[in-house]
């Protein structure tokens, strides 16, 4: 009798396990074009990477020799670009983000009613951020802020000093920053859908309460938001250090450098220089920079991200 | 509360209105200026698009001169090429990008299978992966491979999950789907791949609508991609084509140059156009409770 109860237990068991072994095929077998992309494509390229970064390699004539820290040494106490760079790539997203964040709120707010024509507004507003990625705006751009620009001809009629934007060293770097704003829309809607989802009465108690709106969005708004501008912050900042196309098509890093965005100067050790090596030191340094502001804004969101679930205060 | 405000509550409202209507009007025509500055100069004569820059209204309407030049490209190719070039690898990216997304995130949603949590949490690190990280090797591998100068290292890896975010974005629907639907099935004696190809993809059509817009947009606009892998000026997209305009050597093909950048942007506002609803889903889908 024990024995039987035992041989059963034992069936049901290897029985589980058969159906555990059949779910892992089944869910491998769904997961794996992913699986393969993932290993080649990104662990396997990423374990290469930190290989050649301590190699010098050129791809065509030699293959890679083992250099040690060279590069990392060389691009911290040698390299002026890399330093400029890096300057370049803060300003642009310490520039872009907030302003872009802040006005991609102001206007989902204005959205955030049921006034007439609003759907048509949002469409209207959301039409920058479809384009603009493109390289046909990159170039446009370029000419819009121009010497002989549309820019300059409205500004002067303003009686504004003109001057050409995009070939000046002070205000190059503003123009793409300008590009990037204007690019607001997809933080907009997702602000805007994060404002539909708190709930009214929060504001009618409040102005029950005599709180005014500035109040009202200093002690609601901004609370029950704090999840999704969590989100657009995390994503804006890395979208921003990879940013590439604003200074290769406008600028192409200058002048004098001072467009130089970490992701140019990338592509030009790489594919203009055939630095193979030192690129993949800077692609390191670019991964060790994003991941420590990504922690970091993960580390302090425990402090302002308000969830519904923790009865936020 | 101020009594006076209950009377001038109407007027106070109509002005409110007209504040509101009136400001959001001036902000938006500033935002759209550019784009309505790029079909104006594209329809203005060469010599007009500087010296009359910004306005919107050509002195002498040039329908189609710019555009018929601009069409003619450089040397023998054509931006009918161009286009080509474009459709096809961006038809064959979005093709990939829902075959691999679909099936990714079935797995993920619904398979029980060891190792999940940790692979998935694998899965969310590379959506936060700055492309730049894996250029240069991935350069390196298909260099390898032999597929620079071929479409291979644009289309391949849509098909391999190449984007985790669109895997991301199916979940998140594919987890809002009840699962007594599945269970259903199950007991009727369905097969996983039943239950996947059957229940849940007829299902999700609307995702598979919104990855499809944005792997559409993102392939359009690419441009750093085809940069790094194509050399040979046949095998150029759109994208690579504009930018032969800024070369220097064609730089008072101002007219042109507009032209084409009204063109290359119009797919892009069509689908815009028709398919703004699975595109504002899109973008809200899963960072809003997500």
């Amino acid at each position: 009798m024990a024995e039987e109860i035992n041989e059963l237990n034992q069936r049901k068991n290897t029985g589980k396990l058969r159906s555990q072994f059949r779910l892992d095929l089944i869910g491998f077998a769904f997961i794996a074009p992913w699986l393969i992309g993932f290993l080649s494509f990104i662990i396997g390229p990423m374990i290469a990477s930190l290989y050649f970064s301590f190699t010098n390699y050129d791809l065509l004539s030699a293959p890679p020799s083992w250099i040690g820290l060279d590069n990392y040494i060389n691009m911290f106490t040698n390299d002026d670009r890399f330093w400029k760079a890096i300057r370049v790539t803060l300003v642009f997203v310490f520039g872009s983000v907030p302003l872009k964040l802040a006005f991609a709120l102001f206007v989902a707010m204005l959205f955030n009613t049921k006034r007439r024509g609003v759907g048509v507004y949002r469409t209207l507003y959301y039409v920058p951020s479809i384009l603009g990625g493109s390289v046909a705006i990159a170039v446009v751009w370029k000419q819009l802020f121009g010497r002989d620009g549309a820019v300059n001809d409205i500004l002067a009629i303003f009686g504004i000093p003109t001057t050409s934007w995009v070939t000046s060293p002070d205000f190059a770097l503003s123009t793409l920053i300008l590009l990037v704003i204007w690019q607001f829309g997809s933080p907009m809607l997702i602000f805007l859908a994060g404002l539909k989802a708190i709930p009214y009465e929060l504001y009618e108690a409040a102005s029950v309460d005599g709180a005014n709106p500035f109040l009202q969005f200093i002690k609601i708004t901004l609370p029950m938001l704090s999840p999704v501008i969590f989100f657009n912050l995390v994503m804006q900042t890395i979208q921003g250090f990879m940013a590439f196309t604003q200074s290769f098509l406008i600028t192409n890093g200058g002048p004098m450098d001072n467009t130089l965005f970490y992701a140019v100067y990338l592509y030009e050790k790489a594919f203009a220089h055939f630095d193979m090596g030192y690129a993949s030191a800077l692609a390191w340094i670019l991964l060790i920079i994003c991941g420590l502001f990504t922690a970091f804004i993960f580390r302090t969101a425990k402090s302002w991200v308000h969830y519904e679930s923790e009865g936020g205060n | 509360m101020n009594r006076k405000e209950g009377i001038n509550d109407e007027k106070n409202k109509s002005l409110r209105t007209l504040v509101y209507h009136g400001s959001i009007w001036v902000i938006g025509l500033l935002m759209i200026y550019p784009i309505l500055w790029t079909i104006a100069s594209s329809l203005k004569a060469e010599n007009e698009i500087f010296r009359n820059a910004a306005s919107l209204i050509p002195s002498e309407w040039k329908w189609g001169g710019n555009y018929a030049r601009g069409w003619e490209g450089f040397g023998d190719l054509s931006f009918a090429t161009f286009f080509l070039n474009s459709t096809f690898v961006t038809t064959m990216v979005v093709i990939g990008t829902i075959f691999s997304s679909t099936l990714v995130a079935f797995g993920f949603a619904r398979v029980k299978f060891r190792f999940r949590t940790p692979l998935f949490v694998c899965m969310i690190v590379t959506l936060m992966l700055p492309q730049q990280v894996t250029l240069i090797p991935q350069y390196i591998l298909f260099h390898n491979l032999g597929w620079v100068n071929t479409y291979l290292p644009l289309i391949v890896p849509a098909f391999i999950g190449g984007i985790p975010f669109f895997i991301f974005l199916m979940i998140q629907f594919i987890r809002g789907i009840p699962r007594e639907l599945d269970e259903a099935a199950y007991m009727d004696g369905a097969s996983t791949f039943a239950i996947f190809w059957r229940i849940i993809l007829p299902l999700t059509t609307p995702a598979i609508a919104t990855v499809a817009i944005f792997s559409f947009y993102w392939t359009w606009d690419d441009f750093m991609t085809p940069l790094v892998y194509l050399n040979d000026t046949k095998l150029y997209t759109v994208a690579l084509g504009l930018q032969m305009f800024s070369d220097p050597s064609s730089v008072s093909a101002w007219g042109p140059m507009f032209a084409m950048s009204v063109a290359s942007i119009i797919p892009q506002l069509l689908v815009f156009l028709f398919f703004q609803k699975y595109l504002v889903e899109g973008i809200t889908a899963g960072s809003v409770k997500g």
